[in-house]
């Protein structure tokens, strides 16, 4: 089944190359290739994978879309900001039409496809493709992408949004969304990333995304994710991020959509004195299955990271944690704080597994971790209700509340309202 | 029972030998209290005799479990109603702890209060801009600080912030019947007055309250009509307001050396 799945994705190999011949993208697609030659899919044996079965993902045959973006039309969601540069992707391929961009600010934003070849330095470096077989995946079938790179001492006032738009009508179609971002020394900028899709029963697509961040010395970059992918689509993303010295990183995970969704943040700590702040936010109905993987790990000294994951699973939802935080032996004076909770709003079998996993090499560190699972809070309950509030309005009130507090740190006023609404109107378990 | 016919038509409030407790632990065991509108009762008593389950039925805790006994409000079965039908009908209880509800903020949650006692009584919903004159009215008298609508229900509050808050939400849902539990602990004299004020402020002949306290302290700021005393779960001594100054000098050992000489509660 899982040789099956490997012939399936090397056929597409075959059709990238057909479809999309880029000089520029062919060395990375050879390395790529190579190693996920090497590489296996995971079993449900494989440790970082045990709550999470990729079987489904495997057993369904996907296929490039090699003609969608002329005739998918489909709908953006609304705008993060109105003066924001955005690119926008449609099953993969850049859409040229509806993407806004300046280059006036001496930022670089734009097409993995058409960027020349200097300014994809770093490209497959920063992520792991010679561990992980889906970012080896990812990087075999590259045809097109962001690149998004901010020069030294630039401030970006405007938000920087990707869109990464799929839709699967006839086809079981597969997206390799990719993007680099270089964020120069001293500089600043925030990055929204946003995954949106719809297919028609009964084809579904499987997103296979991965990032790649590389933050400059002392640079401050604030990075959003919101998935809101179709309920019967895949999604698999690997979002890997070095820091620089005295740089500051942030990054926040909303996980809303798909039926099995693996989400994979990690970061590592390139010199001393930065500081990463890792959030998510992950809400499950129905089957869905959403699984939330981190790895911090504090290489250097004098580092700061702060982690905060919330979810609330409703139905058979079934939601995965599990928290890496590495602390390697020269990395004194760490400070490492992860939190898990988790709000299980049924009684007919909403699950989470969280797994906290602190690996402390060396001895002058601060580190923290805590997870709790549970109901909703009887006394705020009855606070509510002795207040007028009917039990299902407080409910979704407190629901609303233990989301709010991921909601509420994002700092794009677009964003984080959208997602309010959202969620206010979301049923939530109620 | 032996209120005359005529007088209990127009009791606001009738607890009848009401007996409850938490899993098999009894704790009221036989209350009967009736409570008229504009009238003031203090129920005093020591530690464990029940006061705060009795504040808790009333307003409709699950914690708590009645095994006997009725309480007519407006001469409906109020034991029968979820506790946000009490409010709706204006019942409110000031919580001796009041709840912190960190991500909602005090904005948010008393103008959904305010319009679901507003829908249940068939008045249309205030909008933001009335509701914010009205609050800010009330947050004159109570003393709250200016940034309270913006923060989140009662966290970081002081105890003096919480139980001037309860006393706050008091007076913009104008409820018909105020039950307060424990207002006064934990406050000190200044904080105490603010308090007393906003509850004064708050007496009308419409209104009834139902003031709970361990210490006669708070009555001389709030003037009861009534004073009873809470003994084991029953109601043991009723009296003037006079009767919180005998306890205070006497205390409450008095009130239990007295008691097997009376024959139950009335007023």
């Amino acid at each position: 089944m899982v040789l099956e799945a490997k012939t399936n994705f090397l056929r597409q190999f075959e059709v990238v190359d057909r479809a999309w011949p880029v000089p520029t993208l062919a060395p990375y697609r050879q390395q790529g290739r190579a190693r996920f030659a090497a590489l296996a899919f995971p079993t449900p044996r494989t440790e970082d994978w045990r709550f999470t079965n990729v079987a489904p993902l495997l057993e369904t045959p996907f296929e490039l879309p090699v003609d969608s973006a002329s005739t998918v039309r489909l709908p953006l969601p609304p705008v993060a900001d109105a003066g924001a540069v955005r690119l926008v992707f449609v099953n993969g391929a850049f859409d040229r039409e509806r993407s806004e961009v300046d280059t006036s600010t001496g930022l670089v934003v734009e097409s993995l496809a058409t960027a020349g070849v200097e300014r994809l330095a770093q490209l497959d470096q920063v992520a792991d493709s010679s561990s992980q077989v889906f970012t080896a995946l990812n990087t075999s079938l590259l045809c097109d992408g962001a690149v998004v790179r901010i020069p030294d001492g630039a401030a970006i006032t405007p938000v920087i949004e990707v869109v990464w738009l799929s839709h699967a009508s006839v086809r079981n179609v597969t997206t390799q969304p990719r993007l680099l971002v270089v964020a120069g020394a001293h500089s600043r900028a925030t990055i929204v990333e946003r995954f949106w899709g719809t297919t028609t029963e009964p084809a579904t697509y499987f997103t296979n995304a991965v990032a790649e961040i590389a933050v400059g010395e002392h640079a401050v970059i604030d990075h959003y994710k919101v998935q809101q992918e179709a309920a019967a689509a895949y999604h698999v993303a690997n979002t890997q991020v070095v820091v620089g010295r005295g740089a500051n990183f942030t990054t926040h995970a909303v996980l809303l959509g798909g039926r099995l969704v693996r989400n994979e943040v990690r970061v590592r700590f390139a010199g001393e004195h930065a500081e990463a702040t890792v959030n998510g936010l992950y809400v499950g109905a129905g089957k869905q299955h959403i699984d939330n993987h981190t790895v911090i790990d504090h290489a250097v000294p004098h580092c700061a990271s702060h982690e905060l994951y919330k979810g609330i699973l409703t139905d058979q939802a079934h939601g995965v944690f599990n928290g890496k935080i590495f602390v390697r032996q020269d990395a004194q004076k760490t400070d490492a704080k992860q939190t898990n909770q988790t709000l299980l709003l049924s009684d007919d079998g909403a699950t989470i597994n969280t797994k906290p996993q602190l690996e402390i090499f060396a001895d002058d560190v601060k580190c923290t971790h805590g997870a709790t699972v549970g109901q909703l809070d009887a006394d705020q309950l009855f606070y509510l209700q002795s207040r007028g509030l009917a039990a299902a309005q407080a409910r979704r009130l407190l629901t609303f509340a233990f989301a709010n507090d991921i909601v509420h740190r994002i700092h794009v006023p677009a964003v984080r309202e959208e997602l309010e609404a959202l969620l206010v109107h979301r049923n939530l378990g109620s | 029972m032996e209120f005359p016919v005529g007088e209990k038509q127009t009791a606001m409030l009738t607890i009848t030998n009401l007996h409850a407790g938490v899993g098999d632990k009894k704790i009221l065991r036989g209350v009967n209290l009736q409570v008229n509108a504009g009238e003031v009762h203090a129920i005093m008593g020591p530690n464990g005799s029940g006061k705060s389950t009795l504040a808790g039925v009333l307003a409709g805790r699950e914690t708590f479990e009645v095994t006997e006994g009725e309480v007519l409000y407006e001469g409906k079965n109020l034991l029968a109603m979820d506790p946000e039908e009490r409010a709706a009908e204006g019942l409110f209880l000031a919580f001796q702890y009041p709840v912190e509800i960190p991500g909602v903020t005090n904005n948010y949650f008393l103008r959904a209060a305010l319009n679901a006692i507003r829908k249940h009584r068939g008045e249309p919903e205030v909008d933001a801009a009335a509701f914010l004159k009205l609050v800010k009215e009330k947050m004159r008298i109570l003393h709250m600080p200016e940034d309270l609508l913006k923060r989140s229900v009662n966290e970081g509050f002081s105890g003096g912030e919480k139980k001037r808050n309860e006393i706050f939400q008091m007076a913009v849902l104008d409820p018909k019947l105020c039950v307060l539990d424990e207002t006064d602990s934990g406050l000190d004299i200044d904080a105490l007055r603010v308090v007393a004020d906003g509850v004064n402020a708050l007496r009308s002949p419409h209104r009834a309250m139902i003031v709970i306290t361990h210490y006669q302290r708070l009555l001389q700021y709030i003037v009861p009509d009534f004073v009873h005393v809470l003994s084991e779960g029953r109601i043991v001594l009723s009296g003037g307001k006079e009767l919180a100054l005998e306890l205070e000098a006497r205390g409450y050992d008095w009130v239990k050396e007295r008691e097997p000489a009376l024959s139950g509660a009335r007023r």
